[in-house]
């Protein structure tokens, strides 16, 4: 699971809809920082597992098949992008059912990896809610692979304030943070040979979906107001950094007892 | 039915997390609000004791679940337990800490109950809402507040249509403050059935490393901070000395630690932890709308630059503009006189 997203640190005054949604189209993208972690991460499982097979899944608008190329340059097999106008609007929840859905039209899967979040939204709901609408275990936080066998993966994890290592059985879904392994780079022999390779485009109608869990409609949050930052001003006193103004106020924070 | 209900965190000490602590504040105020119990769910094993210190925070009913299956926390034995009583109980509100436990566990409930989930809200109230399409009027409806899009706006998001509201909170974005130390609650327990069983054999936890706290600000009641502008790890030492003098906790922002100027846990903003100390005093900080967030709760503020036009300014009590190496010297001299 992967996707594209603005790059949240250039952005505009026109990033944002009167509705209160995101104007992608204002912003420029990159392939979500940790979904690449989980990319690499899912293709050590195929360098210590020949035979698997790593397919790319995002959802957003037909340029998001750029990180699929991308993807498929750094070494995965291939790769689908869900794009569609009644997509539009969906919080994690809609997101989740429709990534779902697709997932479950891909045949057998035997794990899934995704990035612990997004960083136009930084929720890191999707991955727990496509592993409860798959309903299989979810293993959040993973900084490390361990492990792999057809059967169990085992991945240290981030704690609060430590790690823990667990294995999980399969089918099993992984978030990755932003400390595991940094994604190897795309490979010229690929980029030659996969260049002219279509990426696949699905829409709501091959998904098996419920139209009425989609998009806008299927998304229970939704935004009621957006507000730009204002810098609330304080009356500030300014002093120069004279041996006087220094010593009045030592003096004075320590007349209020601040000192 | 329709109560505000707290998923309360154990630390590796059995005892509440802060940040249910915290919770549990705000959603009495919530409770208050609303007319209605505030409830608490605490899973584990042996937590009787730590169920029992919630009354003073004003919770009237503890939900237990003691099983020792439910200790270390793993998601899907809490997620089996808790999505079963949300749906017996059908709380209106449910509140969660955004910490690694509660952004693995609120997600899968709201997915299992289809209801809205709002990550890391700085602020929450309850208030009327008017959807413009369908012209409809909602009372008393939970609004969750969040910075969005790297900090750069603040969105209010409502759930109108779906129960429970759901939202996760990060630690110190709410106040932890008792209500009252002789308010009396009680335990319901809740049966653990052996329907775990299945939830218990998925993931196994091999081995967990708990790393001791070494360095902890989020207390502390005078902060100096030091931002990119300190220019070196070697210049930061002046704040240790600094803060040593005036018995004050060393801080940072994000960029001085992603600099390598000092430790990850000394960060302070949305990313970092949030203080309210009585005098924070910003060395080099230019003032980020991420820092800002972490910080602009304290009492007051001094901030120390060569540019008097940096943004920490304008919400700063005190503006001293010079170049934070020689001013600081200066001032931990006036003081040392001052205390005479």
């Amino acid at each position: 699971m992967a996707k594209q997203v603005p790059d949240t640190h250039n952005v505009g005054a026109d990033a944002m809809n009167p509705d209160g949604t995101v104007n992608r189209a204002a912003l420029p993208v990159v392939f979500n920082p940790e979904d690449l972690k989980a990319l690499e991460m899912a293709l050590r499982v195929k360098d210590q597992m020949p035979d698997a097979k790593v397919t790319v899944v995002t959802m957003g608008p037909p340029r998001a098949a750029e990180i699929v190329k991308d993807a498929r340059n750094r070494g995965a097999d291939d790769g689908v992008v869900l794009s569609d106008m009644r997509f539009a609007g969906a919080d994690t929840l809609a997101t989740s059912y429709a990534i779902s859905q697709l997932v479950k039209q891909l045949g057998k899967v035997d794990l899934i990896f995704g990035g612990r979040q997004a960083i136009d939204g930084d929720t890191a709901q999707v991955g727990p809610q496509v592993a409860e609408k798959l309903d299989i275990p979810q293993v959040t936080y993973a900084e490390e692979l361990l492990a792999v066998t057809p059967r169990e993966i085992t991945i240290r994890r981030r704690l609060e304030h430590g790690t823990e290592c667990v294995k999980a059985q399969l089918p099993a879904l992984v978030t990755v943070t932003s400390a595991a392994a940094d994604c190897r780079f795309p490979n010229a022999h690929r980029m030659l040979r996969l260049a002219k390779d279509e990426v696949r485009m699905v829409n709501a109608d091959s998904i098996d979906a419920d139209m009425d869990r989609l998009g806008l409609k299927g998304s229970p949050t939704k935004v009621k107001k957006i507000e730009n930052v204002v810098l609330a001003h304080k009356e500030s006193v300014v002093l120069e950094p004279t041996e006087a103004a220094l010593n009045a106020l030592s003096a004075t924070l320590i007349q209020e007892h601040i000192l | 039915m329709n109560n505000v209900l707290v998923y309360c965190e154990l630390s590796e000490k059995n005892t509440i997390a802060d940040i249910s602590l915290e919770l549990c504040t705000k959603g009495r105020q919530l409770a208050t609000r609303l007319g209605c119990r505030l409830q608490a769910a605490v899973l584990g094993s042996r937590v009787k004791a730590a169920a029992e210190s919630l009354y003073p925070y004003g919770v009237d009913d503890v939900f237990v679940a003691d099983d020792p299956r439910l200790s270390p926390y793993r998601t899907l034995p809490h997620f089996d337990v808790l999505s079963k009583l949300i749906r017996k109980e059908q709380p209106q509100i449910v509140l969660f800490g955004a910490s690694s436990v509660g952004r693995d566990l609120a997600p899968r409930i709201a997915s299992s109950l289809r209801c809205g989930l709002t990550a890391d809200c700085t602020q929450l109230e309850i208030g009327p809402h008017d959807d413009p399409k369908t012209g409809k009027h909602y009372e008393d409806v939970l609004m969750q507040i969040r910075p969005a899009f790297g900090g750069n706006i603040i969105a209010t998001i409502v759930c109108p249509e779906t129960r429970p509201q759901m939202a996760t909170v990060r630690e110190g974005v709410m106040k932890k403050e008792l209500f009252d130390p002789a308010h009396k609650g009680a335990i319901i327990p809740v049966a653990v059935e052996a329907s775990l069983d299945a939830a218990d054999k998925a993931v196994q936890i091999l081995s967990r490393e708990i790393e001791e706290q070494k360095i902890d600000i989020k207390g502390a009641q005078i902060i100096v901070a030091g931002g990119y502008g300190m220019g070196s790890r070697e210049n930061f030492q002046l704040l240790h000395q600094f803060a040593r003098l005036i018995g004050a906790s060393v801080g940072a922002t994000r960029a001085a630690v992603d600099a390598g100027f000092t430790e990850a846990e000394r960060q302070i903003g949305q990313t970092g932890v949030t203080v309210r100390p009585k005098l924070y005093i910003a060395c080099g900080i230019s003032g980020a709308v991420q820092h800002r967030a972490g910080m602009e709760q304290s009492a007051k503020i001094i901030s120390i630059n060569t540019d008097p036009e940096a943004p920490i300014n304008a919400i700063a009590d005190y503006t001293i503009v010079g170049d934070v190496m020689t001013v600081i010297p200066q001032f931990m001299a006036c003081y040392k006189n001052n205390l005479k």
